[in-house]
């Protein structure tokens, strides 16, 4: 991980140094896949369970810039944004179940003696058409709930205990398994995507290449959309939405768009996360996963673009070491965590950085 | 002369039970198992005082042959076949209710052999609910009598009962081909519709009943919620887990018991519910000296602290007690259940919990309307300004406020200790559903949240049977959305001039 | 226990889709051109009738009646509690009146129309407490708030022209503000966010202005300043300010209506009602 050499260098601030600092970073997400792909002999050889985590991590990073889109710039917090990544993620997974059982039923349908496919299945053995609902489904969802959400005027603590209870209700209903969604097990023993065995080296470094360029294209979006008049229209919908009303704005539209949109890349980045990991399972949609990726976000500091990227490969790289050293004390250390940042860091690890700059 | 001696004879066998204990047992003792059925069959059939004690040794898994004890090895039918036998000799007792239990049980386990003797005992019986009872047991018998005459009188008998057991035997004998005879058919057909009617209405009244107590239970946990969300503005992400320490303190109550006190354990619950409250109401007051202080008016803020404030106590209370869920047990005055109806049955200690949470919503409406400290709330939450102007402590009032819902949702853990199961998530699986009830109750409004609470418990009992409980529960948030777009501000909202 | 009220929630239509839908492109608000074809024909911008609006049983407004012509600067006076901004409240569509009809010109129903619809179709509001964005610039202030297409897709592409860019100048210069033009509006003082409001106002260039309290937090010359401006825009566009301060009202106002318990208590010039013995009693409660 990179999170160290881009501490001390944003430090010293200047967009000059911020710049080059991304930059490298970028080269560095661009050269471990090549890495990745030398013989297991050579000193600079990546393995492949480093180069799985970072993908991991990096598709976690797009669901916090997905979140801050709406949290940080519109101040919608969403407890519900598992469900729109794990959407994606059975939409991916389906296809993967689907390479891995041929022309037969995808094995979980078998074991619990099916016939035939859920007709909201069809279709999936098509590589587009699986990808087509790897943005619809979320994105329909995030539609239909955000519309009555934002008709209703339901904003604050509102909007996000509705999103929590959404998630809530996606995951018990996936956990059955009598819908379809392969129950408790969910989605796992992938073999092949688009022909390509899942585990060889050369599939692996493909997708990790594929989720740096989705992680690069959600950033320039997110940059494009926050220079617009677009995104001064969110942040004034942030602060004051009354006012925007009276100025001819209707905040629906506006929220609609950017929770639809935010909704989509979750979807992505769960498409992109479920054959690097090899499983998707009910338990992604749990509230506890999405309120987590909250702390990414407010950690790195929200409204910002970087913040939640950094608040994502911090949080998540220290769950990694901290679930192998001491098992026992990680929910000690996250819980702390969302005091900590809520308490003394309302402006993220972000805005202390831009604080010591100034200084 | 012959005949008179065969007479004799025969007389002399019949006789000969009072001293054949002995034999019967040790018959028992020798036969395999088909015989040693055969054995029970017949003295189902014909009942003894004298086999009482070998009866009921067998039920002990025991016998005695020649005054040596043994334990013998039985299958489940013997059992069975002990159970029957040994109901039949109850019916000879002499309490009425000892007879009404074994006609009970006979309902479900007669056999055939058994028809003369009950027919017998119907006759002698003189108290009135057990001769119903055995007269049901013996229509039961009569359904596979050969005369049409006796069973069309046994299907009407079943016909006029409202018990469960009566639907599956006359179920069973409109199956194809077991009848025969068409005005037994047609007698069984309205005899099943009765019973059914007479079933539907115990099943609705079990599901309102069981909606009234899943809204008890919301209520005991939104109810702190409602004040500290209605009157404080805070989010409480950590109030499950209020739950779960009282249920833990419970817990911990009923060891205290078992060490020092195992003659009064019956009464550990009305102990466990002033150290629960303590308990919670301390840990609450000291997260808010620490924590809550610091983000009065940034709700999302609170949101994110407390979340991370239960994910600590959670853990906590894993590294304490384990992972696994901790045994909680009822005393004996919360376990069984008042039986009203053949196949309703109100289970104690749901009732005592609906009471329970009616009186902490009374006691809780006293203190915030009828006390100083009440007022003090009510200012604060009002007008934080001007109540510190007029002299509140309102830092105090807040401790004092956020230690209440607190300690409401210790009382509330209590409750549900006793109900479910106490494990370190028990907390998790209640505030989603919480803060359903307070969204749908609306914000400071204690009526509302009773309101809230009883509606969607009932609600999601009258959707579980039709759709299932996930579906239900899916509909209901469905509901509760739509529901928000109608009134956005809950059931009961305060009016008033928009305050920008 | 009366559980049966619950169920009656669940019963009613949990909503009724026409309620503030309006056209079927607002539905799923991505907004709508401005509106169009106010008809002012009879020379009335705003006419309310009998309107009554009640929270909880007490009558804030009781049987309103209210012209405003075109190009008057209207003050509206009254006591505490006499239902000025819950009137506004009405006009601007952010409360729904129990009774009354509320016209803007002669065909636009606000009744029938959302708050966005009320303010793109020309009506421009200034709140008591002045609320502009203040983690904005004070010139994005002014350039969210300027009269154009504000749907969401015209958002997106937006450019501001140098017309556009000439008039927000113009009106910085206007609101005495050019100097703090990169300055995040957070960082105002009152005074001057109570300017930056009343420029918000002027690039949005409504029909008709309705300000709550504008001096309040100015200094004198500022007061002063601002009558003038008002003065100047009168004609032009119509004003109905609600202040309390007599001098100000004095200053500026050649029409006021005295609103007392949810209705029209006098109206005139200020001397007339100043003269009228039931405004002397409410206001000094003889």
């Amino acid at each position: 991980m990179n999170q160290p050499l881009l501490l001390t260098a944003t430090q010293k601030a200047g967009p000059a140094v911020t710049a080059t600092v991304g930059g490298l970073v970028l080269l560095v997400l661009l050269a471990l896949p090549l890495l990745s792909l030398l013989p297991a002999d050579s000193p600079f050889q990546v393995s492949a369970y480093t180069l799985t985590l970072t993908g991991k991590i990096l598709c976690y990073a797009i669901v916090a810039l997905a979140l801050d889109l709406v949290w940080g710039y519109a101040g919608l917090l969403s407890l519900g944004h598992g469900l729109f990544f794990a959407l994606g993620g059975y939409a991916m997974g389906m296809y993967l179940m689907r390479q891995a059982s041929g022309d037969e039923l995808p094995a979980f349908m078998t074991f619990l003696s099916w016939t035939e496919l859920p007709w909201y299945w069809t279709g999936t053995e098509h590589f587009w058409w699986a990808m087509c609902l790897v943005v619809l489904a979320p994105g329909l969802l995030a539609l239909v709930f955000g519309f009555f959400a934002f008709r209703s005027r339901i904003k604050g603590v509102y909007f996000s205990i509705m999103t929590q209870a959404l998630t809530f209700a996606g995951m018990l209903l996936f956990f059955r398994n009598e819908t379809g969604f392969g129950g408790n097990n969910g989605f796992t023993n992938f073999r092949s995507i688009l022909g390509f065995g899942i585990t060889e080296p050369g599939t692996r470094a493909a997708l990790f290449f594929a989720t740096v360029m989705l992680l690069v294209a959600s950033l320039f979006l997110g940059w494009r959309l926050a220079r617009s008049k677009f995104g001064r229209v969110l942040t004034a919908l942030r602060d004051a939405e009354n006012r925007l009303m009276f100025c001819g704005y209707d905040p629906r539209g506006f929220k609609l768009f950017v929770w639809v949109l935010s909704a989509v890349l979750c979807g992505l980045a769960g498409a992109l996360y479920v054959p690097q990991v090899g499983i998707i399972n009910p338990g992604e949609m749990s509230p506890t996963n999405s309120i987590e990726a909250a702390v990414w976000v407010a950690l790195g500091g929200r409204g910002t673009l970087i913040g939640p990227l950094l608040g994502a490969g911090v949080v998540n790289g220290m769950k990694s070491w901290f679930t192998v050293a001491f098992p026992e004390y990680w929910l000690f250390f996250l819980g702390a965590l969302f005091i900590v940042v809520t308490l003394y860091l309302p402006k993220g690890v972000i805005g202390l950085l831009k604080k010591r700059g100034e200084q | 002369m012959p005949t008179a001696l065969y007479r004799f004879i025969f007389a002399c066998l019949l006789l000969l039970p009072p001293g054949a204990y002995a034999d019967d047992a040790g018959d028992f003792a020798a036969a395999d198992n088909s015989r040693q059925a055969q054995l029970l069959e017949s003295w189902a059939a014909q009942p003894t005082a004298e086999r009482a004690a070998l009866i009921n040794d067998l039920q002990q898994g025991q016998i005695s042959v020649d005054g040596q004890s043994k334990t013998l090895r039985l299958n489940n039918r013997l059992r069975g076949l002990i159970e029957t036998a040994q109901a039949s000799q109850q019916l000879l007792a002499p309490d009425p209710k000892l007879r009404l239990a074994a006609a009970l049980q006979l309902q479900k386990s007669a056999k055939p052999a058994q028809l003369a003797f009950l027919g017998r005992q119907l006759a002698g019986e003189t108290d009135s609910t057990a001769h119903s009872a055995l007269s049901l047991a013996l229509a039961n018998l009569q359904l596979v009598d050969p005369d049409p005459a006796v069973r069309l009188a046994a299907v009407r008998l079943l016909g006029e009962t409202g018990e469960p057991l009566a639907r599956t035997r006359l179920e069973t004998l409109l199956q194809d081909g077991v009848e025969t005879d068409a005005k037994v058919r047609i007698a069984a057909e309205t005899g099943l519709a009765q019973v059914k009617r007479k079933l539907l209405i115990g099943d609705l009244l079990g599901q309102a009943f069981s909606g009234l107590s899943l809204g008890s239970i919301l209520l005991l946990a939104a109810l702190g919620l409602a004040i500290t969300f209605g009157l404080l503005g805070v989010i409480n992400m950590a109030h499950g887990e209020m739950l779960m320490l009282g249920a833990y303190s419970t817990y911990c109550v009923q060891l205290l018991f078992q060490r020092f006190a195992p003659g009064a354990i019956e009464f550990y619950p009305l102990l466990a519910l002033p150290v629960a409250f303590f308990v919670t109401a301390c840990v609450g007051m000291l997260v808010e000296r620490t924590i809550i202080r610091h983000l009065y008016g940034r709700p999302l803020e609170t949101l994110l602290a407390t979340w991370g404030i239960s994910l600590i106590l959670i853990q906590l209370v894993r590294v304490l007690f384990g992972a696994q869920n901790v045994e909680v047990a009822n005393p004996a005055w919360l376990s069984g259940g008042l039986q009203v109806l053949p196949n309703l049955v109100l289970p104690y200690n749901r009732l005592v919990i609906i009471v329970f949470a009616l009186a902490v919503v009374f006691l809780t409406w006293l203190l915030l309307n009828k006390t100083r400290l009440g007022l003090n709330v009510r200012a604060v939450t009002q007008n934080r300004n001007m109540a510190a102007c007029c002299g509140v402590p309102t830092g105090r009032v807040d401790m004092l406020a956020f230690g209440l819902g607190s300690g409401i949702a210790g009382l509330g853990g209590v409750a549900l200790s006793q109900v479910g199961n106490v494990g370190p998530d028990l907390g998790q699986g209640y505030i989603i559903d919480s803060f359903l009830v307070v969204v749908l109750g609306g914000v400071g409004q204690l009526a509302g949240t009773v309101y809230a609470a009883f509606g969607l418990g009932i609600a999601n009992k009258i959707l579980e049977p039709q759709i299932g409980a996930v579906l239900g529960k899916i509909l209901i948030l469905g509901l509760i959305i739509l529901f928000i777009q109608k009134r956005p501000q809950g059931l009961f909202a305060l009016k008033g001039r928009v305050i920008d | 226990m009366r559980i049966t009220a619950t169920a009656e929630f669940m019963l009613e239509p949990a909503f009724d889709p026409n309620k503030d839908a309006g056209s079927s492109r607002d539905a799923i608000g991505l907004g709508q051109a401005a509106g169009t074809g106010l008809n002012t024909r009879h020379g009335t911008i705003l006419t309310l009738e009998d309107i009554s609006v009640s929270f909880d049983g007490f009558k804030a407004l009781n049987n309103l009646n209210l012209y405003i012509g075109v190009g008057e600067l209207r003050c509206i006076i009254g006591p505490n509690g006499a239902g000025k901004t819950t009137m506004m409240d009405v006009i601007t569509g952010k409360t729904r009146p129990s009774e009354g009809q509320a016209w803007f010109g002669e065909t636009l129903d606000l009744q029938q129309m959302s708050e966005v619809q009320i303010a793109q179709s020309g009506i421009g509001r200034k709140f008591q407490k002045p609320t502009v964005f203040e983690a904005l610039s004070v010139f994005e202030n002014l350039e969210l708030a300027q009269k154009t297409d504000k749907s969401v897709w015209a958002s997106l592409r937006a450019r501001l022209t140098g017309e556009q860019r000439d008039r927000i100048a113009e009106v910085l210069e206007t609101i005495r503000l050019s100097t703090s033009a990169r300055r995040p509006a957070g960082l105002l003082s009152h005074g001057q966010k109570q300017f930056l409001e009343i420029g918000m106002l002027l690039v949005q260039d409504p029909q008709l202005l309705l300000l709550d309290e504008p001096v309040a937090g100015m200094t004198d010359a500022e007061t002063e300043f601002t009558a003038e401006l008002f003065k100047s825009l009168a004609g032009k566009h119509s004003l109905m300010v609600v202040e309390h301060d007599m001098g100000f009202v004095g200053s500026i106002a050649d029409h006021v209506t005295v609103l007392h318990q949810g209705s029209v208590l006098a109206q005139g010039s200020l001397a007339q009602v100043q003269a009228d013995e039931r405004v002397i009693e409410v206001y000094l409660g003889r």
